[in-house]
């Protein structure tokens, strides 16, 4: 652990201690400052706090089980991380998803990013000083919640996204529930820019603060919006597409100023990307349809089949006890989280329990920026760096 | 299962070869994935090799993690993921480290983003990164001992 002791540089230098308890900080991210006055010279981002080994678990749970885990690592996008395990697994298994399970999957993950960008916009303006948005936008997300509620029976852990397709068929009465939310979002989105995208106040603090250039961002393996702010328009579903996004028409958002005021942007004008990607996956979804693959000792059978056949019954045991076994070897899938790239690296041994579950968490290397971004600059303008990196400790910490 | 593919399976074997002949061991072909198996001397050459190569330009590193194949000798096994921005590409870089000498070179002159992903094996794993500026523990607390995500560490913890 950085002490204040050793972090301390001349003697004209302060050094204060941020966090872990400070509410900018996001959760438990302790930053040590070195300041001369108010300008900061340097910072230390020290984390581990909220590690609880979910990797180190992982390995002790069947592939299906440890679904669970991955939820609690990204708690505000359950459903990308459940995605990117899910993709790693099947790449192991070489195994083909339905396209209904993946426009199903597709439409999830983009409310899930609504929803996610709708809490960092909320908590950000609140670091800033702006309270209500918080209000609005919690307000936003809870209508998300109650949509994942209605598929999964969960607000937040769903688990919903399974190795070979989803959990359960999408419930009754779906599309009305998720069109209203869609009609109701634009005009939303634009009550929030109404009050901050213009606002001096808002502009004061975010507009030319943090800047870091695009190769220093590439250099730091930065993704996600903080990279796109910089004018490179790298996003995993446009590059490397997965779960069938090269079928969905839409922008990716990119600004050139690369400071916390373009990544505010950059995000805004991803929440409206992601409305247009899920009117696109309703129209895909079809009514009737399978929800996941047919691959018999690997994915659950139908509850109607195994009530006949005794194959069906037999290859449930199995599942839910002994697990099912992926040939040796190794896959890596990676997704566009809200954050950035988020990787998923498993590994098998042929053993129905992973051998190695590893998770590339975009808040995790995202996170090495903050330094480079405050230095030089005012202790209030290091709250909107962490603010506009957009980190969540659990996945940090893992 | 892992296969191995033909001599000349992609752009990056063919590059790396032509550069150094040393520098291929084996080149895995894995469900779409391409995997590069490099000895763990030539690490940070042929990182150095994979940015700045006008073929190549693997300019971001997207991914660090070490596999323990315990009990197998060399039991670890390091994975980089390497993304390309400009040729649209992926690739993974893999070298084997024993549990007898874990060392290996940092990457970070290379891509400055290796240094918390190292920091992590260091820290989870017990690897040591020569030449990294910061090698501390970075999600245990210091007094930790032994290395949790090592395969003979019980996951229920060492009382």
């Amino acid at each position: 652990m950085t002490t204040v002791e050793s972090a301390i540089g001349t003697t004209n230098t302060m050094v204060l201690n941020m966090g872990p308890q400070h509410p900018s900080t996001h959760g438990v991210l302790r930053v040590l400052l070195e300041l001369d006055g108010e300008n900061v010279i340097s910072a230390i981002p020290d984390i581990g706090y909220l590690h609880t080994g979910i990797e180190k678990s992982c390995e002790d749970k069947t592939y299906s089980q440890a679904i669970t885990l991955t939820d609690r690592i990204d708690y505000l996008n359950p459903l990308g991380n459940n995605l990117a395990y899910c993709l790693a697994v099947e790449k192991l298994l070489g195994l083909e998803v339905p396209k209904r399970a993946q426009y199903i999957r597709v439409m999830m993950v983009e409310l899930q990013r609504i929803s996610s960008h709708l809490v960092w916009l909320g908590t950000h303006a609140l670091d800033m000083g702006a309270m209500s948005i918080m209000l609005y936008c919690f307000r936003e997300r809870e209508e998300i919640l109650k949509i994942f509620e209605r598929f999964s029976g969960q607000r937040m852990m769903t688990s919903y996204i399974r190795i070979g397709g989803v959990a359960v068929q999408p419930p009754a009465g779906w599309r009305e529930m998720v069109k209203r939310f869609l009609d109701m979002m634009p005009a939303r989105i634009g009550e929030y820019e109404a009050i901050l995208t213009e606002n001096r106040i808002w502009q004061g603090r975010l507009k030319g603060v943090g800047y870091l250039s695009p190769e220093t961002l590439i250099g730091l393996s930065t993704t996600g919006p903080g990279l796109r702010a910089a004018g490179v328009a790298f996003d995993n579903r446009k590059m490397f597409p997965y779960s069938s996004y090269e079928a969905f028409e839409f922008n990716v958002p990119t600004r050139t100023e690369s400071d916390c005021y373009a990544r505010y942007l950059v995000r805004v004008a991803e929440m409206r990307e992601s409305i247009k990607i899920v009117r696109q996956a309703m129209d895909k979804i079809t009514d009737e349809g399978p929800f996941k693959a047919e691959l018999p000792g690997v994915i659950p059978p139908e509850r109607e089949k195994m009530k006949t056949e005794m194959e069906a019954l037999i290859y449930h045991f199995k599942i839910f006890t002994e697990g099912f076994s992926p040939p040796p070897g190794e896959a890596y899938a990676a997704v566009e989280s809200p954050r950035g790239e988020l990787g998923c690296f498993v590994a098998s041994d042929g053993s129905p329990k992973p051998l190695r579950v590893h998770f590339r968490g975009p808040s995790f290397v995202n996170l090495q920026a903050l330094p480079y971004m405050v230095k030089g600059q005012l202790i209030a303008d290091t709250v909107a760096c962490i603010g506009t990196i957009d980190i969540v400790l659990g996945e940090v910490d893992r | 299962m892992t296969q191995l593919a033909n001599a000349n399976g992609s752009v990056v074997a063919e590059q790396l070869r032509a550069w150094n002949g040393e520098a291929v061991k084996q080149v895995l072909e894995h469900r779409g994935e391409t995997t590069i198996v490099v000895p763990r001397e030539m690490l940070r050459a042929i990182a150095l090799q994979c940015r700045d190569n006008p073929a190549l330009k693997f300019n971001l590193l997207s991914d660090a993690t070490c596999l323990d194949r315990f009990p197998v000798e060399p039991r670890f096994e390091l994975n980089y993921q390497l993304v390309s921005l400009e040729r649209r590409d992926r690739v993974g870089l893999r070298t084997s480290v024993s549990v007898q000498h874990p060392v290996v070179e940092s990457l970070v002159p290379v891509w400055p983003g290796a240094n918390w992903m190292e920091r992590e094996i260091f820290d989870l794993f017990g690897i040591r990164f020569e030449g990294h500026p910061d090698l501390r523990r970075i999600l245990l607390p210091d007094g930790f001992e032994g290395a949790p995500l090592r395969r003979d560490f019980p996951v229920e913890g060492k009382r």
